[in-house]
């Protein structure tokens, strides 16, 4: 991966200065370089990675195994396409192995999850099982660690 | 009631302890301190390494071997250091593990110094040389380095320091604390200097898979150096395996000779699991020791460019994961630097003069920590520099 996205994939709000001096080029051919990115679709868009129990929001999150019967012509594309409108929907993976689809969904409790499923989700035409994972706890995300205990065990030494 | 200090040994007693360790001490009692002290990797050893070590356990290798090492790891050793340097080193005698670098150093500098002998020292670099020589009744001699000259050894400095009891030349490249490489050019000069003399080179390459300009140049390759150079190297840096404890000295095979025999008596044989889990490192972890050094520009880069944008004067240093800005434009001592910032914005750095007196003027800085965590110290750090002038 080119240098300029890996490094805003460890950390988005390095300015284009710091950028400029870490890639050797001046802040303006980062600028431009990110507008093509954005133009041409390979960074699409910026966000916070939040510890929502440490934010104290109201939020459960759920992993649905989806089992469906491809359309003839359009494959999986189709019952994907129509899933990731809800808003509710964080992510849509087409799969392999024992089920097609894995959907993310969030939602304030079980209950807003169990609705979707049941009446969203699950009348689709073409879904054939749903299979419900909430999520207990989260350990890491998109590579940084949410677990504060990931302390420093360097010894501290004379060198 | 036992007077112990009066039992110590003199040469023992009259060692100061590391001013590196009296500043870790006081930066652990301060909560929510953000370091920028720690040598060492924050990379985990390779995956293939570690495996190695598994696999070597489970297959219940764990007695000792041979006192100069696995003559496996030798091998390979030999074949590193002629893929790396291009100089041939016999794994049978000229070849011997060691426990981390610094008992190859130990046993470099005992196997070598009488009482009275001079040992040249750059100064600023890392704590050990001087205190071990003193041990041995050998006399330090530090040498200046400067920031002018990118901290390299210069030919005029040390043409300064050669007397007739000089031993030995430490030429400790890349450096900690600067960060400073030497050149072949560099190399080729100190070379001229020492070509009519019967001064032996002790040359700590700890850091050497770890430049970022040029490839690493070892003195071995410029010529008639070779014969006079005891070459050390080690996984902990370059492999991120600091606490395996696994380093090595190849050299002319009279001085490994006599290396070895201190070495059999005091350590018997490096650690077992670690020359093996060794082997593998070597043989397989190129990309790794790649993907390390990008991660580690990446820092170094970041690091320059902040310090000389929030004014303290830093020079582009070229290896080792160290920056060295100076703090002179601040007033301060570096000690008294190092306490306020640490006590005002709590963020941990080394003050130069920790690496001998010329490191007065400096602190140093480690990358040895993620860029997020050196961002978050950079700003601490402009902060405290605003309440300064403030």
């Amino acid at each position: 991966m080119d240098t300029l996205l890996h490094l805003l994939k460890q950390n988005a709000r390095l300015s284009n200065n710091e950028l400029a001096s870490i890639l050797d080029v001046t802040a303006e051919e980062v600028a431009d370089q990110i507008k093509e990115y954005e133009r041409t679709g390979i960074i699409n868009g910026y966000s916070a990675i939040i510890d929502e129990e440490a934010a104290d929001q109201d939020s459960v999150t759920a992993f649905i195994e989806l089992k469906v019967t491809p359309q003839p012509n359009f494959g999986f594309d189709d019952i994907a396409s129509t899933i990731m409108q809800f808003d509710e929907v964080d992510s849509v993976y087409l799969l392999s192995g024992e089920y097609d689809l894995s959907v993310t969904i969030s939602g304030r409790n079980l209950r807003d999850i169990a609705l979707f499923v049941a009446q969203r989700l699950a009348p689709l035409s073409g879904v054939l099982a749903t299979s419900t994972h909430f999520v207990l706890r989260r350990y890491k995300e998109r590579g940084i660690f949410l677990m504060k205990e990931d302390t420093d065990e360097r010894g501290l030494i004379s060198l | 009631m036992i007077d112990y200090d009066k039992l110590i040994a003199n040469n023992a007693y009259d060692i100061q302890p590391s001013g590196i360790r009296r500043f870790f001490d006081m930066a652990s009692a301060i909560e929510g301190t953000i370091s920028l002290a720690i040598g060492e990797p924050d990379f985990k050893t390779p995956w293939s390494v570690r495996k190695a070590a598994i696999r070597t356990l489970e297959k219940g290798k764990t007695s000792y071997t041979a006192n100069s090492g696995l003559i496996g790891l030798r091998e390979s050793i030999c074949k590193y250091m002629h893929n790396r340097i291009g100089v041939q080193y016999n794994p049978e005698n000229e070849t011997l593990v060691t426990v981390g670098g610094s008992e190859a150093i130990d046993l470099a500098i005992r196997a070598l110094i009488n009482p009275g002998d001079e040992v040249l020292i750059p100064e600023p670099s890392f704590v050990c040389y001087s205190p071990i020589v003193t041990l041995t009744g050998g006399v330090p001699v530090p040498v200046k380095t400067l920031h002018e000259d990118k901290f390299r050894l210069t030919a005029d400095s040390l043409k300064a320091k050669i007397t007739p009891k000089t031993k030995m030349l430490v030429l400790p490249y890349p450096n900690n604390p600067t960060g400073a490489i030497m050149k072949r050019p560099h190399l080729e000069e100190i070379a001229k200097c020492l070509r009519d003399t019967n001064i032996i080179i002790l040359s700590d390459e700890l850091y050497s898979e770890l430049t970022y300009s040029d490839k690493h140049v070892s003195i071995v390759e410029i010529d008639n150096m070779r014969e006079r150079t005891i070459l050390i190297n080690g996984f902990s840096k370059n492999y991120a395996m600091t606490g395996w404890r696994l380093g090595f000295a190849v050299g002319p095979a009279p001085i490994i000779k006599q290396m070895l025999k201190i070495h059999q008596y005091a350590i018997m044989s490096s650690p077992t699991v670690s020359q093996y889990a060794a082997i593998d490192a070597l043989e397989n972890c190129d990309a790794d020791i790649e993907y390390m050094r990008k991660e580690y520009n990446i820092r170094r880069k970041y690091l320059v460019s902040s310090f000389n944008r929030i004014g303290l004067d830093c020079f582009e240093p070229e290896g080792a994961f160290y920056v060295f800005p100076s703090i002179k434009g601040t007033g301060l001592s570096s000690n008294d630097f190092c306490e306020r910032l640490l006590k005002s914005q709590k963020v941990a750095v080394v003050p130069g003069n920790a690496f001998g007196e010329s490191g007065e003027g400096y602190v140093r800085v480690s990358y040895a920590y993620s860029l997020n965590h050196l961002k978050t110290a950079i700003e601490r750090i402009e902060c405290f520099l605003k309440e300064l002038e403030g």
